[in-house]
């Protein structure tokens, strides 16, 4: 494991304790409003304060639960499906095959963005679990179409006719023979997919069609926008979640990074 | 041919998949959110506009799925969008047909320099692998790790607000009339300067790292050892014989993330309030605007199709084994 990696875990575990202990060490209650009214970062308010004096420190904080959760429940999900789909068209070939590539492929196509957007803004209730799942259905699609292509290499080699020939049956195959031999890939899908559940909660709060009952980075930017904060002045009101969004992202890539080098050599660094 | 056909057929589906999704929404879901704001409406609606909105959400219930369904279709046949709640009382059609030309001309021009530029630096740094070149691959996955709409926000308050320098919202300078005249288009070209580069800012570094990849995986290939020992120059073995076949992939990434590069492009609009489609459709959410929120998606949809069939097109011309016969 290099240096990037390691980098990458160790910003990933710091902001998963923050998920977990973020409530219990928030000096104040996010929602709770004060007389700092828009006040720059300061000793007691390490972030600063918004315009109706709430703590954006404990904000960040107590928000970190929501954008965690989100990442690894999509994560999950859509990794599910993405190995239910690629994984069968891929060993399936054929006309399963056809059908399957053709449903991910138009899913690959079509703008999630301003589809989940109308999804979201219709349900009556947008709570962090369904939101998750939605996203996840608009997720799915790339890691099923790199695991198809990974698994078509993998159909025809001996072990796996040796498999077939002991009369095996298919799932059973595909479980243990097939499947171990795509973890890498489906490390580096999971990784992407949690990125990009990521960002797309944080959007969803900033252009308000989820809740804004609950904290996430997204609703501090929403409100920070909302109320004007550039005009203000007053940076510190979104530079901070940004930065966490950011610091995230560029974990989980450097991650990713990580896999991709121990799948394909190629990629390793040379001495020049 | 064939593969152009086939490709088309793919395009075709993928449109009968996206409009059957927005035909069936609001249908699936509970609640009856148009039903609510035809109410609030009240008269201000007449007959003909209160009928196309009942066929585009299924609120005659008296009529079955298909035959619903056919209607939906006849509307979207006739251009009919139904009306905007937020525009009211224009139709979503005519909001959309002024919005569409900003963001073609924003997410089109700013997406192909992205590609380009991106593709050229990714070049570079594959064939300069383990010099100072590896060292951008982190700076540019932290820049394209940032929300499209954070780094917009960032770009106002230095270059608008520290530093006065660029408008930070709008179109064209208020006051002006869109026409085809010299300072008119200055007007424009500065208002459009922060967020195309925001979005190029954002988007550049995924081009860089895949071809990167593409490239040092390309360059251990047996026909560029067989390029060097011919003596050709490095330019053209790095041009024509390796970044010509590590581009392939890029391109049919290029396709594939369009939709999500569009995706982040509206964002752009709504932190900078673009005359766009981002922008309507962010003033669309805000009004609960549906048949605004759904014309959005259908155009997007449409313009992100044709969009991939001009890279298939591209795709077609490098690659000469997509044009064998067969």
């Amino acid at each position: 494991m290099n240096f990037k990696t390691k980098l990458g875990l160790g910003i990933l575990a710091f902001f998963t304790l923050i998920a977990v202990i973020g409530e219990w060490i928030a000096p104040y209650d996010p929602s709770a409003m004060s007389d700092d009214l828009l006040s720059p970062p300061s000793l007691s308010h390490w972030f600063g304060t918004t315009m109706t004096g709430q703590d954006i420190f404990s904000q960040v904080l107590v928000g970190t639960r929501g954008v965690m959760v989100v990442g690894l429940v999509c994560g999950v999900l859509a990794t599910f499906l993405s190995i239910l789909v690629g994984v069968t068209a891929g060993f399936l070939g054929g006309a399963a095959d056809e059908a399957l590539s053709m449903l991910s492929n138009v899913f690959l196509v079509i703008p999630a963005l301003p589809l989940i957007i109308i999804v979201a803004s219709m349900l009556p209730s947008a709570d962090t679990v369904l939101i998750a799942a939605v996203i996840s259905l608009t997720a799915w699609a790339w890691g099923a179409r790199i695991l198809r292509a990974q698994t078509m290499s993998l159909r025809r080699r001996d072990f796996v006719e040796a498999a077939r020939a002991s009369g095996e049956r298919t799932w059973r195959i595909i479980v243990f023979e097939v499947l171990p031999n795509l973890l890498a890939v489906i490390g580096s899908g999971f990784v992407g997919t949690v990125i990009f559940a990521v960002m797309l909660q944080i959007t969803l709060s900033f252009v308000g069609v989820i809740s804004l009952s609950t904290w996430n980075w997204g609703t501090i930017l929403f409100w920070a926008q909302s109320n004007q904060a550039l005009g203000l002045g007053a940076w510190w009101w979104f530079v901070p979640a940004g930065l966490c969004i950011a610091l995230l992202g560029t974990a989980l890539a450097l991650i990713n990074f990580g896999i991709d080098e121990y799948a394909n050599p190629r990629l390793r660094k040379v001495r020049a | 041919m064939t593969f152009l056909l086939r490709r088309a057929a793919f395009y075709l589906v993928t449109l009968w998949a996206a409009i059957t999704v927005n035909f069936l929404l609001p249908r699936l879901l509970p609640g009856d959110p148009v039903q609510a704001m035809i109410t609030k409406l009240g008269g201000r609606l007449n007959s003909d506009a209160m009928a196309s909105l009942y066929v585009l959400f299924g609120l005659d219930d008296d009529k079955s799925i298909w035959e619903q369904y056919v209607d939906y279709w006849g509307s979207l046949f006739r251009g009919d969008l139904g009306l905007s709640f937020t525009f009211f009382p224009t139709p979503v059609a005519d909001v959309l047909a002024q919005s569409m030309p900003w963001t073609l001309g924003l997410v089109g021009v700013t997406t192909i320099i992205a590609f380009i530029l991106g593709t050229l630096l990714g070049v570079y740094a594959g064939w300069k692998r383990g010099s100072w070149m590896d060292n951008l691959i982190p700076v540019t996955t932290f820049l394209s790790s940032i929300p499209y709409f954070w780094l917009g926000l960032i770009a106002i308050s230095l270059f608008s607000v520290t530093w006065p320098l660029l408008p930070a919202s709008g179109g064209y300078a208020p006051g002006l009339v869109p026409e085809f005249s010299g300072e008119f288009i200055g007007s424009m070209l500065e208002h459009a300067v922060l967020p195309g580069v925001t979005i190029i800012v954002s988007s550049v570094a995924g081009w860089i790292l895949g071809m990167r990849n593409m490239m040092v995986t390309v360059t251990a290939e047996d026909y560029v050892l067989v390029a060097r020992a011919k003596g050709l120059t490095q330019k053209r073995i790095m041009f024509a014989y390796a970044a010509r076949n590590a581009v392939l992939p890029s391109i049919s990434g290029f396709a594939l993330s369009l939709g999500f590069i569009v995706g982040g492009a509206l964002l752009v609009e709504m932190v900078f309030s673009y005359p766009g489609l981002g922008y309507v459709l962010f003033q669309g959410i805000g009004g609960k605007d549906y048949p605004l929120m759904q014309g959005v998606f259908l155009v997007i949809t449409l313009a992100v199709l044709v969009a991939n069939l001009l890279a298939d097109i591209g795709y077609l011309l490098l690659d000469p084994r997509t044009r064998k016969e067969g």
